[in-house]
């Protein structure tokens, strides 16, 4: 139950974050130079759209959770099972910003996917 | 086409930015938090006790420091490229991640957990092959 509770945040909390900060830095624009004064910049401007507060917070969140299952469990196995992200960011990406997600992509975060899948078997 | 060609430079260049530095965070926050050993969180004082043990184990903050890398170069990627093409194109760190749980921590990883990873790697092709960026430039 321990491990459902905290698999269910790391990947709930991280990919709903993750999509917060997406919407956000869509708001932001394009980051057009790799100098740090104008990173600096890009970031200063993220921070003041609150979807990048929300965004931060529950990836804090999903960040603890990790730590937690970090504690527990092989690395190779834990981040093998956050990848179940993969299928909530696609259909938040397609739900929440409006990503068109054509069949090809479909078709790779599916593959991806099984890999998880598989991958997760490996370790029983 | 120029252009274009600086534009997916660009978004590869990030990329492999990111499924170096948050694999190899991954695997520090793994080391250190090992160390640690597993954390009771309750009740509350239990659970001071173990933040306070997380923030003064080195490989913690190594790991962070390597995570914040891994950040900037996905919120710089996400300004200009889909997240449903960013995410599954870093999800290559996952075989970064066995390899380096296998070197730096001696993780054992099971001959169906390697073949895992391959399909996910041929997932990110099939991905790869998409185009970045389905919905209109931002207001600039």
């Amino acid at each position: 139950m321990k491990q459902i509770i905290i698999f269910a945040l790391i990947v709930i909390a991280g990919t709903g974050g993750e999509l917060c900060v997406s919407r956000a830095m869509k708001k932001v624009g394009e980051a057009r130079s790799f100098r740090p004064g104008a990173v600096a910049q890009v970031i200063l401007r993220a921070l003041r759209v609150p979807w990048m507060w929300v965004g931060v917070g529950m990836m804090a969140t999903a960040f603890f959770a990790l730590l937690g299952a970090l504690s527990m469990f092989n690395v190779s196995f834990v981040v093998p099972v956050t990848a179940l992200s993969y299928v909530a960011g696609a259909f938040g990406g397609a739900a929440f910003l409006g990503e068109q997600v054509n069949r090809q992509r479909w078709l790779g975060v599916l593959l991806v996917a099984i890999g998880v899948t598989l991958v997760f078997l490996g370790n029983r | 086409m120029t252009l274009r060609r600086t534009f997916h430079l660009k978004t590869y260049l990030l990329i492999a930015v990111m499924i170096i530095a948050g694999p190899l965070g991954n695997v520090l926050l793994g080391k250190g938090m090992k160390h640690i050993g597993e954390l009771a969180v309750w009740p509350p004082h239990q659970l001071l006790h173990a933040g306070l043990k997380i923030f003064t184990t080195g490989a913690v903050w190594l790991g962070i420091v390597s995570l914040i890398t891994f950040f900037v170069a996905y919120m710089l990627a996400l300004s200009w490229a889909d997240y449903s093409f960013v995410q599954p194109a870093s999800s290559l760190a996952y075989g970064v991640v066995a390899l380096l749980a296998y070197w730096m921590l001696g993780e054992q990883i099971s001959p169906l957990r390697w073949a895992g990873i391959a399909v996910i790697c041929f997932g990110v092709f099939v991905v790869s092959r998409t185009n970045p960026r389905t919905t209109g430039a931002p207001l600039a």
